[in-house]
């Protein structure tokens, strides 16, 4: 085993801890250098905080009352927040609180997958259109352009009858399956980009199958692009996943979503504040924060954006 | 530059079709039109059912795809079907579409001037107050879903009315209901509620066309053709319109037909929200209410709107890219 000699040079006892010179031969790592330059932005730090405070809210504020969201306080019907209802509560005595936290957890678990989900899809099928190209390429594009030609959202409004009493998670695949497509062009002409590159190309000539380029030397080298994608995506399915229950056709009574919430509430926007106000609150403060870490991010990816935002 | 656009065109109609015939084919297949008549106080005979719903091209035991050429053959007749209880959908189809229309045609022609207009003056101004205080307006636009947005500027409508003591805005229906008066009455009253759901799309709309621009206009104001521009003694406004912005619509077109699809999302929102007896209204009513045929009818004008987007999207192209229209 070898020791580094700086392991040897021990601070001497009552002396002064001897500072090891920098070594100069050492290159920030990449992603050392995205981190730097994400958190000197105020505003994606700030975005950050408030998620990483909404995903503690969700999963343990719950634990800070006794109500359920699927309690009902028959001795308080609409009554406006106070110590005993924080968010106050609905015509039916259901504890606001509650309600807007499962609503939030949900549309954050939600979120989550379907940007997971559609990244994937869209890294694959952008790549293989890319790197294969010819009839490949041809057919996965045409399919592309005929999923954007109807907005999606009509296709799940139109197959959620079919989903209707299934478990959620069919309506998390549902949503991935139609939020891919933009960002799989996207990735298709980064990745016909990357073809002829050195690399990619002595990875071919040393005989390496088609699959396994794409996997172990394109999609490596377009990873940053694809995990701001998947944090913007964020933000893009829970809007879809709220506006879908906000018209009755993504989750169902007796679940709740921030969505079926606001729907609730909007007739009583005027009248019951609180009914409309903390559910509407929680969605905006969600999807403005993850836009802002993903523009952020975006930033310190590729500093030359910066400039010309 | 005609074979440009032919291509295209052909292309978009190949397309339109397919995707209506897929939103069909989905629809049949999830849809359930036999329960509507089921749901009936008597509940009719099972052979009364079956025969009402072959009348309509509705019935569910007919194999989907004889359903499916019936269908395609009476659309190449331009007849969309019939709702369950017999009506037509195409008459339903005629009383909707201009609702739907014009909120789309106005938020579509405002939305898109205005956000070329605020995103070219942001990347004029850039880093300064107004470029920053526009870049965060439109980022919390942007932000909030536009059913959230459009109870926000209600209940903005709802302040200013108390403010001022009369219902200057309206925000429920398209007119009122049995008002007579000359046409200025009648006009005034439409205006009156046109103006709420028009602002809820236009604003979504301003704030994300807005953002592209301001980068595309931001990609031009360093080239050498702009500083050359100046350098030969334009005006500034000359240099900035003629040769800057006429060269940052072009990236700037193709996010357009991007944001048309988002655009129709909104006005389904709008029009159900704002209790708008549109499509967007009669679509989601009709998923609701079983209704293949119409809801087949729906994504075919959804879709027809979007490539019309494209194609429009295409030929402001070719117009600002001479390099198109010469190849």
């Amino acid at each position: 085993m070898n020791i580094h000699p700086d392991q040897l040079a021990a601070p001497l006892p009552g002396g002064q801890a001897q500072v090891p010179a920098p070594d100069e031969t050492q290159v920030p790592s990449r992603w050392g250098l995205v981190a730097r330059r994400f958190f000197s932005q105020r505003l994606a730090v700030a975005g950050l905080a408030v998620l990483i405070a909404l995903f503690l809210v969700a999963f343990l504020g719950p634990y800070l009352t006794h109500w359920r969201h699927t309690d009902q306080d028959v001795s308080a019907f609409l009554t406006p927040p106070s110590g005993r209802h924080w968010f106050g509560t609905t015509q039916s005595g259901g504890d606001v609180y509650a309600l807007t936290l499962r609503g939030l957890q949900k549309s954050l678990v939600i979120g989550l997958l379907v940007a997971l989900i559609s990244t994937a899809v869209a890294a694959l099928v952008g790549s293989f259109a890319g790197y294969f190209g010819g009839w490949t390429d041809r057919m996965l594009m045409w399919l592309v352009e005929l999923l954007l030609v109807l907005p999606s959202f009509l296709f799940l409004v139109i197959l959620s009858p079919w989903f209707r009493g299934k478990t959620w998670l069919i309506f998390v695949v549902l949503l991935a399956a139609f939020a891919w497509m933009v960002m799989a062009r996207i990735v298709r002409g980064m990745t016909i980009s990357l073809r002829e590159r050195e690399y990619v190309v002595a990875a071919r000539y040393m005989g390496v199958t088609g699959p396994r380029v794409v996997f172990r030397h394109v999609l490596p080298n377009i990873s940053s692009l694809l995990i701001i994608d998947a944090t913007l995506g964020v933000s893009a399915a829970i809007i879809g996943e709220t506006g879908l229950s906000y018209l009755g056709f993504g989750i169902q009574a007796p679940d709740v979503s921030l969505g079926t919430l606001i729907a609730d509430s909007t007739d009583s926007a005027t009248t019951h504040p609180w009914l409309f106000g903390f559910p509407a609150g929680v969605l905006v403060a969600i999807v403005l924060s993850v836009n802002l870490v993903g523009d952020g991010l975006r930033d310190a990816v590729d500093p030359s954006s910066a400039a010309t935002r | 530059m005609l074979k440009f656009l032919l291509r295209r065109l052909a292309n978009y109609i190949v397309l339109v079709g397919l995707a209506a015939s897929m939103a069909y084919l989905l629809a049949a297949a999830s849809l359930d039109p036999r329960s509507n008549y089921e749901g009936r106080n008597p509940p009719p005979p099972p052979a009364v059912v079956d025969r009402e719903l072959s009348a309509y091209n509705l019935n569910d035991r007919k194999p989907l795809a004889l359903r499916y050429v019936t269908w395609l053959d009476g659309l190449r007749h331009g007849d969309l079907g019939r709702f369950s209880d017999g009506d037509s959908v195409n008459a339903e189809f005629g009383r909707r579409i201009g609702v739907s229309l014009r909120l789309l045609l106005i938020a579509t022609v405002v939305g898109g001037l205005l956000g070329v207009a605020v995103g070219a003056y942001s990347a004029i101004r850039q880093y300064h107050f107004a470029d920053q205080a526009i870049t965060l307006a439109s980022f919390l636009t942007i932000s909030i879903p536009v059913f959230v947005l459009a109870v926000l500027l209600e209940l903005v409508a709802v302040a200013f009315n108390q403010a001022v003591g009369a219902s200057v805005f309206i925000y429920t229906g398209e007119y009122t209901p049995g008002l007579t008066g000359g046409f200025w009455t009648l006009a005034v009253d439409r205006l009156q509620h046109l103006v709420i759901p028009t602002v809820t799309l236009v604003l979504g709309e301003v704030a994300i066309l807005s953002r592209y621009q301001r980068s595309a206009m931001l990609d031009v104001l360093g080239s050498d053709f702009v500083r050359t521009a100046r350098a030969k003694g334009l005006r500034r406004r000359t240099a900035l319109i003629k040769h800057a912005l006429r060269t940052a619509l072009i990236p700037a077109a193709t996010y357009f037909a991007y944001s048309f699809a988002l655009l129709f999302v909104g006005a389904v929102f709008v029009e159900k929200i704002f209790g708008w007896h549109g499509m967007g209204e009669l679509f989601l009513d009709s998923v609701n209410g079983n209704e293949v045929n119409a809801v087949a009818a729906g994504a075919l004008f959804a879709s027809t709107l979007v490539l019309i987007a494209g194609l429009l999207s295409d030929l402001a192209y070719a117009a600002l890219d001479p390099r198109i229209r010469v190849s």
